[in-house]
């Protein structure tokens, strides 16, 4: 009686229960497993988006990796990719969103909440409405930033297209760091905090000795989920469309180019598997890290 | 070294509670001293004010002949032990109690020495490489005071040192801080809400309600003279008898009994009688009542009698010594241990 309950909490049956499921694996199975195998096999093809090669793509192996590897465009992009990741995800969100989180932690409710909410805000508005209105900010045509600067007509997308992208992403990401991190350090003990203070140890060997090695974990997820989304963002398109002359193409936009201005589908799915493989190593290095700590 | 005078200080959260209220304080230099009351009674607020951890709203507080109000804790020369130790579970005992030397950024090797020098002291020398998570709780305490004392503060002060430990560690754990501070002549401050952990250990006790010191004194002053009802009730692991009582012909009239009283008191006035029950014991005559439960303690028992008025009387008696369930029973209190009290305001009459 308690095995078969172990084995069958709900008290449905395996027939019902997999009724259950099913629309939930259908969907997944239709959104994610689908597109993620197409593009496995597309990568190996010569498919393109028209001509012959559309209507009958030939497999043509791993052809699509080579020149991928071989191509100065892709290196570029690489290169851009990992400046984009470390320079608005592990550096800039990460420290100013604990930066933001340690500094709100005294403040009055009401100011800490103000703060937040104009974080948050940057974070929950749609991709393309935060890029029009940086677009509105950077325009050499009586932008913002030029106004403010005193220098009207300086275009900042083209003069400083990376620069113009690592603010704007750290603008618009780090609210997921601040929100993180204000939740982790509720957990690091005041007694310990205290201690610290009476020892004499000021705000930076407080955080070195007793904050971090409390929130090393989330230090660790955090810059795990913000460096994929980073690299995975397709918000720099909106705003540069990886101009000019190929200085801003991180990786997802060189392979939507390729997919859909060039049309050379395989290429590009194979370029994104590339990006997939990048990832996926990045994570390891993560959780090999992580579980070091435990 | 350094006594610590604290001179009308009130320390008052953001949500308007005056934690503690206009209090002044002064401890002598070389002492152990006992902060004891209730929880809520302010008593870990003022602990934390002399700690510099909360800002008092008015008041001074002196450390030495310094004016410490306004310096931040790190300056103070104080070091603290709190309830949960608060030990780095990433450093090692060694590097825990070295720490203070390590944001003063003294040498490696100063540091290394320092810890074993601390620990020798605390028998933890052979637990130098551990990390805090393989350590007893009495382990844990000793590097927790080790950290402190490593600090070289001129004041020592203690949140709850014993109340993490289980029952018979506990014991252990009070001589052995009794011994420690005595060793060291560290002035040190602690706070309690275990009584029998306050007369054990301090030299003076001051007792707290409502932000406020009910009475200070030694242990012996304040378990024998309690100065009013709410210390009379507070001290002593058997609650003190407090009877209602009225005064005749310089006598007082309480559970059906004439005892004499205090000198001085018009006819009628009311007031209350406090006896401890280890003060009281069977004699010729005195209160008289009806053995209605005897409780074991041990080496003695807490015998309760029913008087004619219905108040009930504790007292206690040797072991061996317990009489019958139903027995008729009359006890006095042992000469000068009859304590008078204020009906209105509970304070302590002389007499």
């Amino acid at each position: 009686m308690r095995a078969a309950e172990d084995r069958d909490p709900a008290g449905l049956g395996t027939a019902r229960a997999i009724g259950f499921v099913a629309p939930a694996l259908l969907l997944v199975g239709l959104f994610l497993v689908f597109p993620a195998l197409w593009t496995l096999y597309i990568g190996i093809t010569d498919y393109q988006l028209t001509g012959p090669a559309a209507a009958e793509p030939s497999v043509v192996g791993l052809d699509n990796f080579a020149t991928a590897l071989d191509d100065p465009l892709f290196a570029n992009s690489l290169w851009l990719t990992a400046l984009f990741v470390l320079g608005s995800a592990v550096v800039g969100q990460n420290v100013l969103g604990f930066a933001l989180a340690w500094l709100l932690r005294r403040v009055r409710p009401a100011l800490r909440r103000t703060v937040e909410g104009f974080v948050l805000l940057a974070w929950i508005l749609p991709g393309p409405v935060v890029a029009y209105l940086w677009f509105a900010v950077l325009s050499r045509d009586g932008g913002t930033l030029g106004l403010l600067l005193g220098r009207p007509e300086t275009a900042w997308l083209v003069e400083y297209p990376m620069v113009s992208l690592i603010v704007f992403n750290i603008w618009r990401g780090t609210a997921f760091s601040l929100l993180l991190y204000t939740s982790a350090l509720a957990a690091v003990p005041p007694s310990h905090l205290e201690t610290a203070r009476l020892a004499g140890a000021g705000g930076w060997q407080t955080v070195r000795d007793v904050v971090f090695p409390h929130i090393r974990g989330h230090v660790l997820t955090n810059t795990l989920l913000i460096s994929l989304w980073t690299a995975n963002d397709f918000t720099p398109f909106l705003l540069t469309a990886g101009g000019p002359n190929h200085e801003s193409e991180v990786l997802p936009v060189l392979i939507y180019r390729q997919a859909l201005e060039s049309g050379q589908l395989g290429y590009a799915s194979a370029m994104s598997l590339l990006l997939l493989f990048g990832n996926l190593v990045v994570a390891l290095v993560y959780l090999r890290l992580l579980r070091r700590r435990a | 070294m350094a006594g610590v005078e604290i001179t009308g200080v009130s320390t008052v959260y953001p949500n308007g509670v005056r934690a503690v209220d206009a209090l002044d304080l002064r401890v002598v230099d070389g002492e152990l001293f006992a902060l004891l009351g209730p929880s809520g009674c302010g008593k870990t607020t003022l602990l934390r004010t002399i700690a510099g951890l909360e800002v008092p709203a008015a008041g001074t507080v002196t450390i030495g002949s310094r004016d410490v109000t306004r310096l931040p804790p790190g300056r103070r020369g104080v070091a603290m032990v709190f309830q949960d130790y608060a030990l780095f579970p990433h450093m090692t005992v060694a590097e825990n109690i070295a720490y203070p030397l390590r944001v003063r950024r003294a040498p490696k090797a100063r540091q290394r020495e320092a810890a074993s020098e601390v620990a020798d002291g605390l028998s933890l020398s052979g637990l130098l490489d551990r990390r805090p998570g393989q350590l007893s709780g009495g382990q844990q305490q000793r590097a927790a005071l080790g950290r402190a004392v490593a600090a070289g503060a001129d004041v020592l002060l203690l949140d709850e040192p014993l109340s993490n430990l289980d029952a018979r560690l506990r014991l252990e754990a009070r001589t052995f801080l009794k011994r420690l501070q005595h060793d060291l002549a560290l002035t040190t401050v602690f706070v309690t809400h275990d009584q029998a952990e306050a007369l054990a250990l301090a030299d003076r006790i001051a007792v707290m309600e409502s932000g406020r010191i009910r009475q200070l004194g030694t242990p012996r002053e304040v378990f024998q003279r309690p100065a009013d009802t709410f210390v009379a009730n507070f001290i002593g692991s058997t609650p003190m008898n407090l009877v209602e009582a009225t005064a005749r012909d310089g006598h007082v009239e309480c559970a059906g009994a004439r005892l004499p009283g205090p000198p001085g008191l018009v006819d009628g006035t009311p007031l209350v009688v406090g006896v401890r029950p280890e003060y009281l014991a069977p004699a010729d005559d005195g209160i008289t009542g009806v053995v209605s439960t005897v409780e074991n303690l041990g080496v003695s028992s807490l015998v309760t009698l029913d008087c004619p008025d219905g108040t009930p009387i504790s007292l206690t008696v040797p072991e061996q010594h317990e009489p019958a369930l139903g027995r008729t029973l009359t006890v006095n209190a042992a000469p000068g241990r009859l304590l008078f009290y204020d009906a209105e305001d509970g304070g302590l009459l002389d007499g």
